[in-house]
C-alpha cells in the first residue's frame, strides 16, 4: 500500500505534501511517517493518507468566462482616469464660476 | 553522452508529424522552465531518461551507505558513532524517497533492486572504492557529500517536479552530513601528526574519484540530461563550482591536493586541472572498481537475508 504524507512545519501553517512510502498497514504507516518526515522535529504534525483514498481533480473548465468573480475581471484603470478627469473638470468649472461671481 | 536516438529526435521533431510536434512542444515547455507532474503526458524518451537517471541516484544512495556502514563499529567516539548512524539512516531514507519517484514513473522498486544486484543498472563512481581509515570517513562525508550536494541542488529545478520536490528534503539533510564530515576532518587535522596524515592520505586516495564525480566535460547543449532540463547545469559547471568552493577550504588546513596543475586562472575565474582518466571512470561505474564486486555481493547477501521481511509484510498489504 502506498501512503501519501502531508506535513505541517509550524503550528498555524498549511499542511504541504511531503512525499510517499510503502507500508503494509496503517500501524506501520504511522511508524514510517514519523521516521521519514519528523525524526528531526522538522514537522509539528503529519497527515498520513492511503493514496487510493485521494481523489485528484484536474479539469476546471470555465466555458462562460465568469471573470466578474475574480479581480482580473475588473480593469478600472481607464474608468478611474475618466472619473478623475471629470472631477478635476468639475472643480475647475466651480472655481471659474465662483471667480466670475465675485 | 548524447545517444544517437536523442540527436535524431531533436532533429526530426522540426519536420512535423503529430507525435513529433507534441514532443517538440514538450521540449520547448521544459526548456522555458516548465515542470511536469506524474500524470502529465511526456515523451517516452524523456520518461526513459528520467527512470535511468533517478534509478541510478537511488542506487547510489543505497550503495553509498556500505562504505560508511563499515565504520559504525569502529567510530572513535560514541558521538561520532551516533552521527554516522544518523547519516546512514538519512541516505537509506533518500533511497526510499527516490525509488518512490521511479516507481511512479513505471518501474517497481523490486525491479530496481533486481537490476542493481545483477549489475544491470549503475551506481555512482565514488561508491566503488574501499575505505582504509577513519580519515576516509571524514573525507567522504565532507567532500563526497559536498560534490553530491552541488549535483542535487542543480536538481531542485528539475523539469520533473516530483523529483525536484524530493531533492528539497534530500538537500536539507545533506547539509548536516557535510558539516559532520568537516567537523570530523577538523578534529583530525588539529590532532596528532598521525591523525593529520590519515586525512592527508585519504585525500590523496579520494581526489581522483572526486574529479570524476561530475562526469565528462560534455557541453551542456549536447547533454541530453540538460536538453530535457532534468539537470539544470552542465557537468563542468558543477566541477568548477566544487573546486571553487572546496579547494580553498582544503588548502587552508595545510592539506596537499595531488594535482600539480591545479590552479585558478584569476582572469577567467576558471579552474585548470590535470585531465582525469575518463576511461577509468567508465570502467569503475560499469562494475570494475576496486570494491564493486564486494559491495554488490554484500547487497545480494543482505537482500536474501531480509527477504523474509517482505514475504511476511507484503501478503498483508495485498
Amino acid at each position: 500500500m502506498i501512503f501519501e504524507v502531508f506535513r505541517q512545519e509550524r503550528k498555524g501553517q498549511a499542511f504541504v505534501h511531503g512525499g510517499s512510502f510503502h507500508a503494509p498497514n496503517r500501524e506501520f504507516a504511522d511508524a514510517y511517517a514519523r521516521e521519514f518526515y519528523a525524526r528531526r522535529q522538522e514537522s509539528v504534525a503529519l497527515w498520513v493518507v492511503p493514496r487510493e483514498e485521494i481523489t485528484t481533480i484536474e479539469e476546471f473548465p470555465d466555458e462562460f468566462d465568469l471573470k466578474y468573480r475574480r479581480v482580473d475581471g475588473y480593469s478600472i484603470k481607464a474608468r478611474l482616469k475618466e472619473a478623475r478627469a471629470a472631477a478635476e473638470n468639475a472643480i475647475r468649472l466651480r472655481d471659474a464660476g465662483s471667480a466670475g461671481g465675485a | 553522452m548524447a545517444s544517437a536516438g536523442d540527436t535524431l529526435m531533436l532533429t526530426t521533431v522540426r519536420y512535423g508529424g503529430h507525435l513529433q510536434s507534441r514532443t517538440q512542444e514538450f521540449l520547448e515547455f521544459v526548456q522555458a522552465g516548465g515542470q511536469v507532474e506524474t500524470g502529465d503526458w511526456m515523451p517516452d524518451q524523456y520518461r526513459a531518461r528520467l527512470i535511468k537517471f533517478i534509478e541510478m541516484h537511488g542506487n547510489s544512495e543505497l550503495m553509498g551507505v556500505l562504505p560508511e556502514r563499515d565504520w559504525i563499529l569502529r567510530a572513535p567516539t560514541l558521538q561520532r558513532k551516533l552521527a554516522l548512524t544518523a547519516k546512514i539512516q538519512d541516505e537509506v531514507g533518500h533511497c526510499q524517497l527516490i525509488y518512490r519517484v521511479v516507481e511512479d514513473l513505471g518501474k517497481p522498486r523490486e525491479a530496481c533492486l533486481d537490476d542493481l544486484i545483477s549489475g544491470k543498472s549503475k551506481f555512482h563512481n565514488v561508491f566503488h572504492y574501499p575505505t582504509k581509515s577513519w580519515g576516509d570517513v571524514g573525507v567522504i562525508a565532507w567532500l563526497v557529500d559536498a560534490a553530491a550536494i552541488i549535483s542535487q541542488k542543480a536538481l531542485l529545478k528539475c523539469s520533473y517536479a516530483p523529483y525536484a520536490r524530493v531533492m528539497k528534503k534530500v538537500c536539507w539533510e545533506e547539509s548536516f552530513h557535510i558539516l559532520h564530515g568537516r567537523d570530523t576532518v577538523l578534529a583530525m587535522v588539529t590532532g596528532t601528526r598521525e591523525q593529520f596524515e590519515l586525512v592527508q592520505e585519504a585525500l590523496l586516495r579520494w581526489w581522483e574519484p572526486l574529479m570524476h564525480f561530475h562526469g565528462t566535460p560534455i557541453p551542456a547543449a549536447e547533454d541530453p540530461m540538460y536538453v530535457w532540463r532534468i539537470k539544470s547545469q552542465g557537468n563542468e559547471d558543477a566541477r568548477q563550482q566544487f573546486l571553487d568552493g572546496y579547494v580553498p577550504q582544503i588548502l587552508e588546513l595545510g592539506l596537499e591536493i595531488p594535482d600539480p596543475k591545479l590552479r585558478k586562472d584569476e582572469e577567467t575565474g576558471v579552474w585548470e586541472y590535470t585531465e582525469p582518466d575518463w576511461e577509468k571512470l567508465m570502467a569503475v561505474v560499469t562494475g570494475h572498481g576496486p570494491a564493486s564486486a564486494e559491495r554488490l555481493a554484500f547487497r545480494r547477501l543482505s537482500r536474501a537475508e531480509v527477504g523474509w521481511v517482505s514475504r511476511t509484510m507484503l501478503p498483508e498489504a495485498a
